[in-house]
């Protein structure tokens, strides 16, 4: 018999190749399609009696395919808008109002982490203002502001700045005695030690802040343009309840989650790239 | 009691130099406690010539670190004065420059970032160049040319002591200060380094003051080894003079015969007549 050797190139056997990668994401990926599946069902049992309050999934579907699901780039009068537009306009306030809480939360936060004395001063304050749920700062910012639009953004910065303020300021004093140990010996100036020990060291702490933040400043936007009115998915969630028009609520909540949780990804993402890797 | 006909030791009653390079003159440190002060160092006198090579060993808590802080400028004695050439020390500073037990070395900068980081706020006037040239000279004389850009996780642990002694040797310092600078390392890293360490002090004429647990590194490495008493309130015990002829070897020194006379004399000094009550 013959030895037959093979010459052609095999596939080195310890190599991932394409077939079990897409086996792998399917094994990750089944479980959770499982699950919705059976979520699907049970909503559509519990809404499918003659009494049912609340539309079922198919329900939805059916009510909200034409125009808002096929046509989300809709432009009316008004509020009239399609969803892009509506969360376009939401995703705008929170970028501004959260954008402001990062810049002067993390200046207040390191403040209070290098000075004992403003630590002192500052942080009960702060402990008690971060309890107040964000709805309640509307009145005085409508009061304050006269206006919707700067109002409902001053409650994303007021909701944003509190977490910001408080990670900061843990991660500056948490910032290894070792490593101030070695600025004093090198006698760094300044300017230096905040640059290069300071900020770095500080960082990991401030994205937790950030992270959290997003969370809350996305909550806070859809309850207070509730309140505001305008475009916007919050008072589109509130206006289609007005109207009757439940399935256009239920699409809307499930777009809030998508966008929420995509914002939660975006900042780890960001995160991911400004910290130093480990 | 054993005849010292080849071991010079110093009491610690002789009398102190007061002009030597560096002096730790009387110092004590208590620190207050709400059960009354609590005494580390009481009256500690040491002397050390410039480019003395000095080791410090004693029991765990007799306040070898806080005595050191004292040099370094970390702590201030409740009494006494530390003294570098003449001057009083008040504060931390790169002319007195610490290498740490656990490297203390930024993560987020690479080897020679974290020794450019130094010569950068001592010489921020000398050009760039020049700077960049100092850090990887030192880099070099330690060894680690190549891992210049490498981050410490990235490092050994004898690598990231390496970087520590480059990153203090590249400030010119005029007293180098070592705290168990090889206690967390493999025995075989260790004795390379302390090779290392004898060579760049041969070379640079350093001043050193170490901590160290190890008789036998003191012994390859010192001048004079200093012995302290147990704390509470430790002082100077006994200091021995170790006068094997330079430059050394490890083999050469263990061969000679001084060399189990001392190591006996400070093994005798530190497990019979200062032994630990609490060791087993």
């Amino acid at each position: 018999m013959a030895t037959n050797i093979s010459t052609r190139p095999r596939s080195n056997p310890y190599a991932p190749n394409w077939g079990s990668k897409i086996i792998k994401a399917l094994t990750n990926f089944v479980p959770t399609l499982v699950a919705i599946v059976v979520f699907l069902l049970i909503w559509q049992l519990l809404c499918s009696g003659p009494n049912a309050t609340l539309p079922g999934p198919i329900q939805v579907l059916q009510d909200t395919w034409d125009p808002l699901i096929i046509d989300p780039f809709f432009q009316g009068d008004g509020t009239d808008q399609g969803l892009f537009w509506q969360l376009a306009a939401s995703l705008k306030r929170v970028a501004i109002g959260y954008f402001l809480a990062a810049i002067v939360g993390i200046a207040l936060g390191i403040l209070v982490g290098v000075s004992t004395i403003m630590f002192r001063a500052l942080d009960p304050i702060f402990q008690v203002l971060r309890t107040i749920p964000p709805l309640a700062w509307l009145p005085i910012s409508l009061a304050a502001m006269r206006d919707a639009q700067p109002a409902a953004i001053f409650v994303i910065f007021i909701t944003a700045i509190w977490p910001i303020i408080i990670n900061t300021g843990v991660g500056v004093q948490n910032i290894p005695q070792d490593y101030n140990n070695v600025a004093k010996v090198l006698q760094l100036s300044k300017p230096k030690y905040f640059v290069k020990v300071l900020l770095p060291a500080t960082v990991p702490y401030i994205f937790t802040g950030l992270k959290i933040a997003i969370g809350l400043s996305w909550l806070a936007i859809v309850a207070a343009e509730m309140l505001t009115g305008g475009v916007g998915i919050g008072f589109f969630i509130w206006d289609a309840y007005n109207s009757g028009a439940i399935s256009e609520v239920i699409l809307a909540i499930l777009y809030v989650g998508l966008v929420g949780l995509l914002l939660d990804k975006l900042i780890t993402f960001i995160g991911k790239l400004v910290l130093p890797e480990d | 009691m054993q005849t010292l006909s080849n071991i010079n030791v110093q009491l610690n009653d002789a009398p102190l130099d007061q002009d030597a390079f560096l002096v730790i003159d009387n110092v004590s440190k208590v620190y207050p406690t709400p059960s009354g002060p609590h005494v580390v160092l009481d009256g500690v006198n040491l002397s050390v010539r410039e480019g003395e090579f000095v080791c410090i060993i004693g029991h765990s808590g007799c306040g070898k670190s806080t005595l050191l802080d004292m040099v370094s400028g970390f702590r201030q004695p409740t009494e006494g004065q530390v003294r570098l050439q003449s001057e009083p020390i008040v504060k931390p500073g790169p002319d007195r420059m610490v290498v740490f037990q656990n490297y203390s070395l930024l993560p987020w900068f690479t080897a020679f970032e974290n020794i450019y980081l130094g010569i950068d706020s001592v010489w921020p006037d000398k050009p760039k160049a020049e700077k960049e040239a100092i850090a990887r000279d030192h880099l070099a004389l330690v060894g680690l040319a190549e891992a210049a850009d490498k981050k410490p996780k990235q490092l050994s642990g004898g690598m990231k002591q390496r970087v520590c002694i480059a990153r203090a040797l590249a400030l010119r310092p005029q007293v180098l200060i070592l705290d168990e600078p090889f206690g967390a390392l493999d025995p075989i890293t260790r004795e390379e380094l302390q090779e290392e360490l004898l060579k760049i002090w041969t070379e640079h004429q350093v001043t050193v003051l170490m901590i160290t647990h190890d008789i036998d590194e003191a012994l390859l490495l010192a001048d004079r080894l200093v012995m302290m008493t147990n704390g509470p309130a430790a002082k100077v015990g006994e200091i021995l003079e170790i006068s094997f002829p330079r430059p050394r070897n490890r083999s050469r020194v263990m061969e000679s015969p001084l060399y189990y006379e001392l190591r006996n004399y400070a093994l005798d000094f530190l497990y019979r007549r200062c032994a630990h009550d609490d060791v087993e």
